[in-house]
């Protein structure tokens, strides 16, 4: 198993943001990680990096990679493993890029750190990479600064830095959700060639399930913190078990809003909106249980 | 650099020019009322103040003083100082090298030092040196800079006995000068003790100078990179594996020093006034010592002078750190 | 109530009280000369309990005299900072909501005033108007008003997009009426921390003009004239130096508290090191 999670919970300062989430992606696996916003989704994937922002802090759990221990794991080689190993493609390209530098900079710092190559031969690299990802000229849009070329551009960017090192685990986290629909096909499109292309395994996090079931193999649903089901795309999509799932697959109305997560959690986060509440939901957290190849649920229903 | 950034700026700075001589000319012809009456000595005759009238150009209409004063102005001509009998302007030029030599020791002081601080404050947040160094700043910004020439010179200068307290340069040292500024000319000299000398005179003066400036620049730096270090772009920088020290001193710095540019821009004025009082309490031969001897006087044209003087070079470290700011912020050196 | 605050609050009461009860408090009237009994020490240097805080060259009581000053002191901080503050945040107000050409000549007004620096103009004006109290206030004043004008207009600038002045707007009020009604109740958080912040920089200016002898007139007592006497005897007695320094620094770090802590009380986003 490339990466495995165990138990990962993350605070805000006084709140619970993640509570104990568990999963695991093999070598050349997609897992999608859906949720609505605020729902942890994002926070799971910057943990992945132990980039949590401030004020936030991993708590407790676990996470194995590669047979490593990421949060035992000493600065110095934790920063080995990120860009190199481990990379991240930003949900919005502006604010992702540092408006005072050269893209050409930005672009080649992680083969100047985990290649050791000059800045010259790194640029040289990066431009090729560009180029095969559609971009006219490449040289040209090394040299100027990010305000300074399109959103699509941007994200072209960042992708290829994030794939720069040849990555074993790549971290999307909404890629696409601040472009326009055209542009947005196409990013998604050049992101699943060079997926495929490289094998690398994705955690793909995203709120859209037509992406999910295009792009994914697996799919594990968060809900205000709480990984709440996991099962491949097309159980998921085809039968979803868990209220909160099928509301989100069939596109239900539901009625509230996500709870913030109390801590420890003693009841079920969903109850509140279930339309199949029952009197445990309001005293006993349900835990995430086998119920078929691959899928598990965190329902009292089952 | 656009030309037309550029043409811009170099209008803003000759329209302020213009402004300041309006300015000057109400505050030192127009507010005094009869400013002959003012330079005349006591006990003056009628014909005696008729004489100064004349000789200054301080009849006719007031549009008309107006126009003779700016095109004097314009060729440096400010009259001849009564108080030292020789031209004001070659005087006011002399000494200039010496304001400008403290101010800009004091300058550099004041970036390098709020910039280093700053940056240590948010590299080292929630220790002991964070509350130290944030208690520091408020003092050295309470705290006038001439109230810390006083301190200095108790405690480093009489107490204690470091560091001199007066003039330039000791007495034993004789340098001509070339450039009149005194680094540079015991340099140009190859004359280590004198360079010394030097230094250790500028030591005080340039730090009680600098404090306050110094207390800016820390807490502008720090509020921004405080700012920046939660940007996304800097999330990325640490995703691209960069180590911390070089993300904060560099990546995160470039863009905390854009603004704190514009506000060093708009306090340059007050570090160059503060050189009034400096140079009075460390008997230092600039132009700001000039001052205060030119007030008591009553040397109007040698007044005339300093002000100008002072102002254009107020006018002229604005023009350059508009240059810096377009330099460091990329959108608006293409805009 | 924050520790800055707390110090501020503290101080200025202090301060208040010193020069409110000045008459009272002093033991001898501050410009009585004593040549029998000059450059006393004070009392822990072995002084009489006579003069507590030793007495000047001219053997006046350090004490009575620096509770006079307090006075000075206390006139020029409200006096010159109401002043600046009523001719600034008009200006302010104005340019910022217009905007435009109005702004534009208004801020670079604002420019040309303070690349004069702040301390040449006031000696400036010191010179040509004469020595007074009020002359003092009067040219603080003349000096400081850009300072409000300027943060002003930044906080108007920012404050006319939000809704409810685009909401008057809509209703029909006019702008002199959004200005008073509408942006000058949201600027109080600031005018409040920018006049405890100007009372510092009077204080400091007063002390200044004082030092130089182009403050108040000679018979009253002040911080600035008594430190420019002390250093006349500094080394034979360093306290008449030392003392009313120590007067004037605690009082503009304790108006500076008093600015800082109210803004990290009413808001501390507000940046204010710009007006400095």
């Amino acid at each position: 198993m490339l990466l495995q999670v165990k138990d990962l919970t993350v605070r805000y300062g006084g709140h619970l943001a993640v509570w104990e989430a568990g999963f695991t992606l093999g070598e050349g696996e997609v897992l999608g990680l859906v949720g609505e916003s605020g729902a942890g989704k994002s926070t799971v994937g910057r943990a992945l990096l132990r980039l949590v922002p401030e004020p936030g802090r991993i708590v407790s759990g676990a996470i194995a990679f590669k047979g490593r221990d990421l949060l035992g794991l000493p600065e110095a080689e934790l920063r080995a493993l990120r860009g190199a190993e481990i990379a991240l493609i930003p949900q919005d390209p502006l604010a992702a890029l540092n408006p005072a530098f050269r893209i050409g900079l930005q672009a080649t710092d992680a083969l100047a750190i985990h290649r050791g190559l000059s800045r010259r031969e790194a640029a040289g690299v990066m431009a090729r990479l560009l180029a095969r990802m559609g971009i006219p000229d490449p040289e040209d849009t090394l040299r100027r600064y990010p305000h300074e070329i399109s959103g699509g551009m941007r994200q072209r960017v960042l992708i290829a830095i994030a794939f720069s090192c040849g990555p074993s685990l790549l971290v999307a986290d909404e890629p696409t959700t601040s472009l326009d629909v055209t542009t947005q096909a196409q990013i998604l499109r050049l992101l699943d060639g060079l997926r495929s292309e490289t094998g690398v395994a994705t955690c793909f996090i995203t709120h859209d399930l037509g992406i999910v079931a295009h792009l994914t193999h697996r799919v594990a649903i968060l809900y205000a913190g709480c990984l709440v089901e996991q099962a491949p795309t097309e159980t998921i999509l085809a039968a979803p078990l868990h209220p909160y799932t099928r509301a989100l697959v069939r596109s239900l109305p539901l009625e509230g809003i996500m709870p913030a997560l109390r801590e420890p959690p003693r009841a079920c986060p969903f109850s509140d909106r279930c339309p199949e509440r029952m009197a445990i939901c309001d005293t006993a957290h349900p835990p995430l249980k086998s119920v078929g190849a691959g899928h598990q649920v965190a329902c009292h229903l089952y | 650099m656009s030309v037309r950034y550029l043409l811009g700026r170099v209008g803003l700075a000759l329209l302020s020019l213009w402004g300041v001589t309006v300015l000057a000319f109400v505050v030192l012809r127009v507010i005094p009322g009869d400013p002959a009456l003012l330079m005349a000595p006591v006990g003056a005759s009628q014909a005696d103040i008729a004489e100064i009238r004349a000789q200054f150009g301080l009849s006719g209409p007031i549009w008309l003083q107006y126009v003779a004063w700016v095109w004097g102005t314009v060729r440096g001509r400010f009259g001849k100082s009564l108080w030292l009998q020789q031209d004001a302007i070659r005087v006011i030029l002399e000494r200039l090298p010496a304001t400008l030599e403290v101010a800009l020791a004091a300058l550099v002081l004041a970036v390098a030092g709020g910039i280093l601080l700053g940056v240590l404050s948010v590299l080292w947040r929630r220790t002991w040196f964070e509350s130290a160094t944030l208690g520091a700043g408020t003092l050295g910004l309470s705290i006038p800079n001439f109230i810390w020439g006083l301190l200095f010179i108790v405690f480093f200068g009489a107490l204690l006995r470091w560091l001199p307290i007066s003039g330039r340069i000791a007495p034993d040292f004789d340098i001509a000068p070339l450039t009149g500024f005194l680094l540079v000319d015991t340099l140009l000299r190859r004359d280590p003790g004198a360079f010394g000398s030097v230094f250790a005179h500028l030591i005080l003066p340039a730090a009680a100078l600098a404090l306050p400036l110094l207390a800016v620049v820390f807490r502008a730096v720090r509020s921004d990179l405080l700012t920046a270090v939660q940007e996304e772009y800097i999330v990325m920088e640490r995703m691209k594996g960069l180590g911390e020290l070089r993300i904060i001193f560099w990546r995160a710095l470039k863009n905390a020093l854009i603004p704190t540019t514009t506000l060093v821009g708009v306090q340059f004025g007050f570090l160059i006034g503060g050189t009034v009082l400096i140079e009075a309490i460390f008997s230092w031969p600039g132009i700001g010592q000039l001052t205060l001897a030119a007030f008591q006087y009553r040397d109007f044209p040698l007044i005339q002078g300093i002000v100008v003087v002072y102002a254009v070079t107020v006018i002229l470290a604005n023009f350059l750190v508009d240059l810096a700011y377009a330099f460091l912020n990329p959108r608006v050196r293409y805009a | 109530m924050n520790p800055k605050l707390l110090g501020g609050v503290v101080i200025g009461l202090l301060l208040c009280l010193a020069a409110v009860l000045a008459p009272w408090l002093t033991p001898h009237d501050p410009n009585r000369q004593d040549l029998s009994a000059i450059r006393q020490p004070p009392v822990w240097m072995g002084g009489a309990w006579d003069h507590p805080l030793g007495t000047d060259s001219l053997g006046r009581d350090l004490l009575s005299r620096l509770l006079w000053s307090a006075r000075v002191a206390v006139m020029v901080a409200l006096g010159a900072t109401v002043c600046a503050a009523v001719i600034g945040t008009p200006v302010g107000l104005v340019s910022g909501y217009f905007r435009g050409r109005l702004d534009t000549v208004l801020m670079r007004v604002v420019d040309v005033w303070m690349s004069i620096p702040a301390v040449l103009l006031a000696i400036a004006l010191m010179a040509v108007l004469g020595v007074g109290l009020l002359k003092v206030i009067l040219a603080i004043v003349l000096v400081d008003w850009t300072r409000f004008a300027r943060v002003i207009r930044g906080e108007v600038l920012a404050l006319r997009e939000r809704e409810f002045v685009e909401a008057s707007r809509a209703i029909g009020l006019g702008p002199f009426r959004i200005m008073a009604e509408e942006l000058l109740p949201n600027l109080v958080p600031l005018l409040i921390v920018l006049a405890s912040l100007e009372m510092a920089i009077a204080v400091g200016v007063e002390a200044l003009l004082s030092f130089v002898g182009l403050g108040v007139e000679a018979a009253v007592p002040s911080w600035g004239s008594m430190i420019a006497e002390g250093r006349g005897y500094l080394l034979v007695g360093w306290w008449g130096m030392t003392l009313p320094m120590l007067a004037l620094v605690v009082t503009v770090v304790g108006f500076n508290l008093l600015g800082e802590g109210l803004r990290e009380r009413l808001d501390p986003r507000l940046r204010t090191d710009a007006a400095r």
